[in-house]
């Protein structure tokens, strides 16, 4: 056999308390798109920092084509050709893609030059691209496109992706799928690193398996099922979230003619907006991130007041009313942004049970606040919730990420909400606490409860709704049931690739 | 090389130490000043914190101790809510003189008069003065989203302005042989702020400033309002999301604090000053500020720095006449305290690590 591109060696790094990355080893071979599988949590993010020269291994070698590698920073890993596509972009709005692009090189080239020849990479890879366009107006996808761009300007050998798909629509995947591939024929190498299955049976030629920070498998995505790797990446058996009968009561919540100013300068503004709840029912909103969710959450938890008759529930119009309001009414919502929207990163448990519990919970009198009635409704959603945290008296901050999101959209489901709206309610959290995150909305809707479920994660919505609608630009598609849904129509409500073709070259 | 970490959460037992560690720090690096200054540090920081409390003048200085504390824990209180929420009041200087000028202005209207619901008169017009100054920026803010730190701030000049032509006009003593100035209302026992027992330095001012301590805590504790400052400060989106109003918050804030700095003033201006004069004011709305970061703007906290400060203004001052201590070198001592305090905050939310070097 060949030498491979990279071999990892016993790579071992430790953060007080944890132990990301234990003892993993495994091999990159030239050409050879390689997934790197895990969830939240498992170590995929510390590993391929080592790569990439951000975090130094506490032990463990690794070997760039048979030579020692070690890169201090950075920079010296991308001398040595490796480039990383990061899941949250590093690109300023205000500025052109080209300037952009310049901002990250050690010696940019004149921007004439320099647009040229992100001319010519985006047409050889199928990436068509403006390099003069703002950065502010493009969509995800278009931005992704740009941090690729970025990589592929420095020929790399190895390109490592970190979640690339997760704000693209199917339609982009694919364009992204065909770009990877013309890279795997020129002989460049891709770790590619996530969580959806289908799409790693579908790109990869390997797959590492990560778990609790061990190398726990390796298998030829193709030839494994999507279940035994899901299995491989938790550990233990998967429970598919179950529903019972379908039957709906009547329109708990009726949207029409909703059309609101995004509050912030690079937001959305909503457009002309139509669609009913009935309860009992599951409205799944897909559509790629920045396309009118945050401020549909906004609109419909009273944050952002509209008009009266804009939003009605039970015939009753509240679109005037403010959060408070709507949640003595049963209108309860769990926003996306978990520390500093959801919850109050330096407060309590306790006080952030508070923070939206304390109308329906009955916790203050004439606005004295009832400490130990909110503490024990702290205590029932950790417990119902299985948070895991040594007690209501640590910080919301001191949570990892998916045990705050089970407290936050426990703390809504405990509260008997007649609507509920939630926002990305499993984004973070590992495939377990999604899986019961899931169960525990759909067995309020089984209650009577309206919920409308915002996620970009379609499989999400395809498990959980009853009726798919997308956003796209501030406009919502009308509702469609969701059996008989197929992928490619879900990708047209979503705007298809944002109006742009593969480019044939 | 050394890094900071940033805590999974605040560390309670240094957010109780580092006021202590910063008084230390403090004595520690103001001796080390006043040594080259040519004095004796051990003698200079012993005049400043020890003469004032059991010198032998100390029953001189013990009650000025109450007199000046007393206003700065008053409006520090106040300017403390604000700055939980985020909204700074930086012009309480100015507050307190509008509060002293409506609460003369109400007593010598009744001149002559003796009654006794002129003194509650007086308090009542002086909470308003304060809180119609502070009510400028609120407004100006909440409709047209104007900066309230530097609308306030300006206001402490327009209101050193008014001081100054109520000094030599309307309010002018008009026995007073021409000099400017009001009539002391030391002399006019309906509007006397005096002392409750004579020769403590207790007198209603300092109750007030003990009922604000006890508010302030019941407030911040007890109450939705009080859990919304603290949340509005903390994650603005979330306190908007929990259905917090941020213009009412920014209306009370601002009022309730420029409604202390009122009352600070107006128990100032009919006690210890006496009169309306054009050199009224000495800084105790800006010295408020720095109580209530020193007091990490929890009202025990405040109460505990109102006292310290004033004890380093009445130590300085003795500090000054006894040993020959530049007025500058207690300013830079004081200042010092301040710095401390916010550079050892630090350690409450990160704890310091000796680190391998790595770029992380």
């Amino acid at each position: 056999m060949t030498t491979p591109l990279l071999s990892l060696q016993g790579l071992t790094k430790a953060y007080p308390g944890v132990v990301a990355n234990d003892q993993v080893s495994f091999d990159i071979g030239e050409g050879e798109v390689h997934a790197l599988l895990g969830e939240n949590g498992a170590g995929k993010s510390t590993l391929v920092k080592m790569i990439y020269g951000l975090v130094k291994p506490d032990s463990g070698t690794m070997l760039l084509r048979g030579q020692p590698f070690a890169p201090p920073e950075p920079r010296a890993a991308r001398a040595d050709g490796i480039a990383m596509v990061f899941q949250h972009f590093s690109l300023f709005d205000a500025l052109n893609v080209a300037e952009n692009i310049a901002l990250g090189m050690e010696n940019p080239p004149p921007m004439g030059d320099l647009a040229a020849r992100i001319r010519e990479v985006s047409e050889t890879y199928g990436l068509p691209l403006d390099p003069y366009r703002t950065v502010g107006d493009l969509s995800a996808g278009e931005r992704q496109r740009v941090e690729i761009i970025r990589c592929l300007l420095q020929d790399p050998k190895l390109l490592i992706m970190d979640e690339p798909t997760s704000v693209l629509t199917p339609q982009e995947v694919d364009i992204l799928f065909e770009t990877l591939n013309k890279l795997r024929a020129e002989g460049t190498s891709i770790l590619y690193i996530s969580h959806k299955l289908e799409e790693i049976r579908t790109l990869c030629d390997h797959a590492t398996i990560l778990r609790l920070g061990k190398n726990v498998g390796e298998c030829v995505p193709s030839e494994t099922s999507a279940r035994d790797m899901a299995e491989m990446m938790v550990g233990s058996t998967l429970q598919t979230p179950e529903r019972s009968g379908r039957d709906f009561g009547e329109v708990a919540l009726d949207v029409s003619g909703l059309s609101v100013p995004s509050p912030s300068e690079f937001g959305t503004a909503l457009r002309n907006v139509h669609m009913t709840v009935r309860k009992g029912e599951v409205l799944g909103i897909g559509g790629v991130a920045g396309n009118g969710q945050d401020e549909l959450l906004g609109v419909l938890s009273g944050e952002i007041p509209t008009a009266a008759d804009a939003i009605k529930f039970n015939g009753q119009p509240i679109g005037k009313l403010g959060p408070t309001a709507r949640r003595k009414l049963g209108v309860l919502t769990a926003p996306e942004e978990r520390l500093g929207h959801a919850a109050a990163p330096d407060m309590s448990l306790t006080e952030n049970a508070l923070l939206t519990g304390s109308v329906r919970e009955g916790l203050e009198n004439n606005g004295f606040l009832k400490w130990a009635e909110t503490k024990s409704f702290a205590e029932k959603i950790i417990s119902a919730f299985d948070v895991r945290t040594p007690g209501p008296e640590n910080a919301a901050r001191s949570l990892s990420g998916g045990n705050l999101q089970k407290f936050v959209i426990g703390r809504e489901v405990l509260q008997n909400p007649d609507v509920l709206v939630v926002n990305q309610p499993t984004w973070g959290v590992d495939a377990a606490a999604a899986a019961s995150i899931r169960q525990a909305i759909l067995d309020l809707a089984a209650k009577g409860t309206a919920v409308i479920c915002i996620s970009q994660d379609l499989d999400e919505l395809m498990e959980i709704s009853d009726s798919f609608a997308a956003l796209n630009e501030g406009r919502l598609s009308a509702p469609r049931e969701t059996t008989g849904l197929t992928v490619d129509e879900i990708g047209l409500m979503m705007g298809g690739a944002h109006g742009m073709e593969v480019a044939h070259v | 090389m050394i890094v900071l970490e940033k805590r999974p959460q605040p560390s309670k037992a240094w957010s109780y130490a580092t006021p202590l560690v910063a008084v230390v720090a403090t004595m520690v690096f103001g001796g080390l000043l006043f040594a080259l200054l040519g004095k004796n540090p051990v003698e200079a920081i012993g005049t400043i914190f020890w003469e004032p409390l059991f010198g032998e003048f100390a029953f001189y200085y013990r009650p000025q101790l109450l007199v000046k504390g007393a206003p700065l824990v008053l409006i520090a209180i106040g300017l403390s809510l604000g700055f939980r929420a985020g909204i700074w009041n930086i012009g309480a200087e100015g507050q307190y003189i509008m509060g002293a000028i409506f609460g003369a202005g109400a007593g010598l209207a009744f001149y002559p008069l003796e009654a006794f619901y002129i003194f509650p008169i007086m308090v009542i017009a002086g909470a308003f003065g304060g809180w119609l100054w502070a009510m400028i920026p609120a407004f100006l803010k909440v409709r047209f989203g104007t900066n309230e730190i530097l609308v306030s701030l300006m206001l402490v000049y327009v209101a050193e302005q008014m001081l100054a032509s109520v000094s030599l006009g309307l309010l002018k003593n008009p026995e007073g042989f021409g000099f400017p100035g009001s009539r002391n209302l030391q002399s006019y026992d309906s509007a006397h702020n005096a002392e409750l027992i004579a020769g403590s330095g207790m007198h209603w001012g300092v109750v007030t400033a003990l009922i604000a301590v006890i508010f302030a805590y019941v407030l911040l504790n007890r109450h939705m309002l009080g859990f919304h400052i603290r949340l509005t400060g903390e994650a603005p989106r979330a306190a908007k999301f929990a259905g917090v109003n941020p213009a009412r918050l920014i209306l009370f804030c601002l009022g309730l604090s420029g409604m202390l700095a009122g009352l600070a003033g107006m128990f100032e201006v009919s006690g210890p000053a006496g009169q309306v004069s054009i050199d009224f004011n000495v800084g105790y709305g800006f010295t408020a500020i720095i109580v209530a970061f020193l007091g990490r703007l929890h009202p025990v906290g405040i109460l505990l720095a109102g006292f310290l400060m004033a004890l380093t203004y009445i130590g300085g001052e003795i500090a000054q006449s006894q040993l020959g201590l530049p007025a500058a070198a207690i300013q830079v001592f004081q200042g010092m305290l301040l710095f401390f305090l916010l550079a050892f905050d630090l350690l409450t939310n990160f704890r310091i690590r000796a680190a391998r070097s790595e770029v992380a």
